[in-house]
């Protein structure tokens, strides 16, 4: 079963790491990445640019609207991603809680919804 | 192989296959939908299963006589019975065929439980309600009606909500443990700690409410406690971890005060004027000795320190003869490992105790300008208490009505307009 780990840190606090400490945390992701892909769990992960990059959309009554920054204001921004493969929820949460942010910010896993199940 | 219906014994009366059968209901039915849900991998089809099985004993029963395991008869008969439904249900439903036919098999492959399965299939159980996925009243009504077997209509009264409301936070749990996949199955040792967590306090919740009813007419339900303390005896007995041993200690030191605690007009009773002759003195040997369990062998978790304090007040045979010293010293403890104004606020009655009311008063002043306890009635009990000991009665009386302001349970208020009727 797939579950996505939302990935949430203050950029502000982030850019305070010294050069070191953020090659140290940028180590650790891809040390996660390299394991979880070597079994087969991982389906996909990315880091975002930062949130001052984002766009919104909203189409009401037929009139898209743009505006630029995310969707809500808050500390914590979503600055990337894990697509996972787990066992169940249990495996799900053991993953996440080796992803490196947990220490730093916060992290939200949620299960996927399968599709294709569904249609079988 | 033998079956267990080689086992039967001779018919028995119909009085004693009836007793016999609401005996069943009442000690194995929980551990029966434990294992009926490790075996069918389902709540909902648990429960009926669990619900076909004993139909089938009130039939059969007194024809057949009572098995000599009535637990391995009613999982053998609830098993069957489900693999039965199933292939029913997909009589009308070509599509499910291949889907039973992997499902019936897996089923009746899986071996019946032996007692160390049946006592790991009731840990699996109380994990996966108390799973910290679950929202912790999701956790708790989810507690009570799988693992208790309280039903909705019982837990709405405990919690006073409506059935369907209860009803609703059940199904809605039990989709989430659907739709998240949250397994069936025993934490791995590394996990245990902060799951463990999760389902103390799901126990210590259902016994505070018992014991302090949040709001109502009465101090104390003294159902939920006993169903709390049983709950928390079962997972001692699966699981004798230490904090473990702290809570049900805990739990059972408050428990031997209960009798105490209000007087016969259901009044409130503070410790120290409570009549310790009539505390339960088997509950308080269990406790201590339980106690001295849990804190041994390492650094003690908060329930352990928690109990550890209540049974220094069960040792002493009055207020004033209580070994305040310790108690500071364990609540100095406890702080570091709980670091909440509640917990400072405990500590400065204590010290109070120790170092006189002054000493008290001035940590308590301190906790309400922070703001954190400025909204929180006892905290302004405590400062009309510790200024009437130093004969501030007006003072005292102004923070008896801050209290007022704050306070939700009645028999609570009422203690505290008595105390303000009793300043000079």
């Amino acid at each position: 079963m797939k579950y996505i780990c939302l990935i949430y840190d203050a950029e502000q606090e982030l850019a305070r790491m010294t050069p070191a400490e953020h090659a140290a945390f940028m180590g650790e992701y891809m040390a996660l990445s390299d394991d979880l892909a070597s079994r087969g769990q991982l389906a996909a992960g990315e880091e975002l640019q930062p949130v001052s990059t984002a766009t919104t959309l909203r189409e009401r009554n037929g009139r898209l609207a743009m505006t630029d920054g995310p969707f809500a204001e808050t500390r914590e921004q979503l600055g990337g991603f894990f697509l996972i493969e787990a066992r169940d929820l249990n495996d799900a949460l053991a993953i996440a809680a080796r992803i490196p942010s947990v220490r730093t910010g916060t992290v939200e896993v949620r299960p996927v919804v399968d599709h294709a199940a569904a249609a079988r | 192989m033998r079956t267990q219906r080689d086992e039967l014994t001779v018919p028995q009366s119909a009085e004693d296959v009836h007793t016999a059968i609401e005996g069943a209901w009442r000690s194995e039915s929980r551990r029966v939908l434990a294992t009926l849900v490790r075996l069918l991998g389902d709540f909902d089809r648990a429960e009926e299963a669990l619900h076909d099985a004993f139909a089938a004993a009130v039939e059969r029963w007194p024809v057949e006589g009572v098995p000599r395991s009535p637990r391995a008869w009613l999982v053998s008969a609830g098993r069957f019975r489900a693999i039965d439904a199933m292939r029913r249900r997909a009589r009308f439903d070509a599509k499910q065929d291949a889907v039973l036919h992997e499902m019936t098999a897996q089923v009746a492959m899986q071996p019946e439980p032996d007692d160390e399965g049946v006592a790991d299939d009731q840990l699996r159980m109380i994990f996966t309600c108390c799973h910290p996925a679950l929202a912790p009243e999701a956790r708790v009504a989810l507690t009570l009606r799988e693992v208790c077997g309280l039903t909705t209509e019982e837990i709405a009264r405990a919690w006073f909500t409506t059935p369907s409301t209860i009803a609703q936070r059940i199904v809605r749990a039990k989709a989430r443990i659907r739709d998240a996949r949250i397994p069936y199955v025993v934490p791995a040792r590394a996990e245990l700690p902060s799951r463990l967590d999760a389902v103390l306090q799901v126990i210590y919740l259902v016994f505070s409410e018992g014991y302090a009813a949040s709001s109502g007419d009465r101090v104390t339900r003294h159902d939920l406690s006993a169903e709390a303390i049983r709950l928390a005896r079962a997972l001692h007995e699966l699981l004798p971890e230490r904090e473990v041993a702290g809570l049900l200690a805990l739990m059972l030191l408050h428990e031997s005060r209960r009798a105490t605690r209000t007087d016969e007009a259901g009044e409130l009773v503070l410790l120290e004027e409570q009549d310790r002759s009539r505390w339960d003195r088997a509950l308080i040997h269990e406790g201590t000795t339980l106690v001295r369990r849990a804190l041994g062998g390492g650094g003690p978790g908060p329930y352990a320190v928690q109990a550890a304090i209540a049974a220094v007040h069960a040792d002493a045979p009055s207020a004033a003869a209580t070994d305040w010293h310790e108690v500071v010293a364990l609540y100095d403890v406890l702080a570091t490992l709980v670091p909440t104004p509640v917990v400072a606020l405990n500590r400065a009655v204590a010290v109070a105790m120790r170092d006189g009311p002054a000493a008290g008063l001035a940590l308590v002043d301190a906790l309400i300008g922070d703001g954190a306890l400025a909204a929180f009635h006892l905290a302004h009990a405590a400062r009309a208490e510790l200024c009437a000991r130093l004969g501030r009665t007006d003072e005292a009386r102004a923070a008896y009505a801050e209290a007022l302001r704050f306070v939700s349970q009645e028999p609570e208020r009422r203690f505290l307009q008595r105390r303000t009727a009793a300043l000079a």
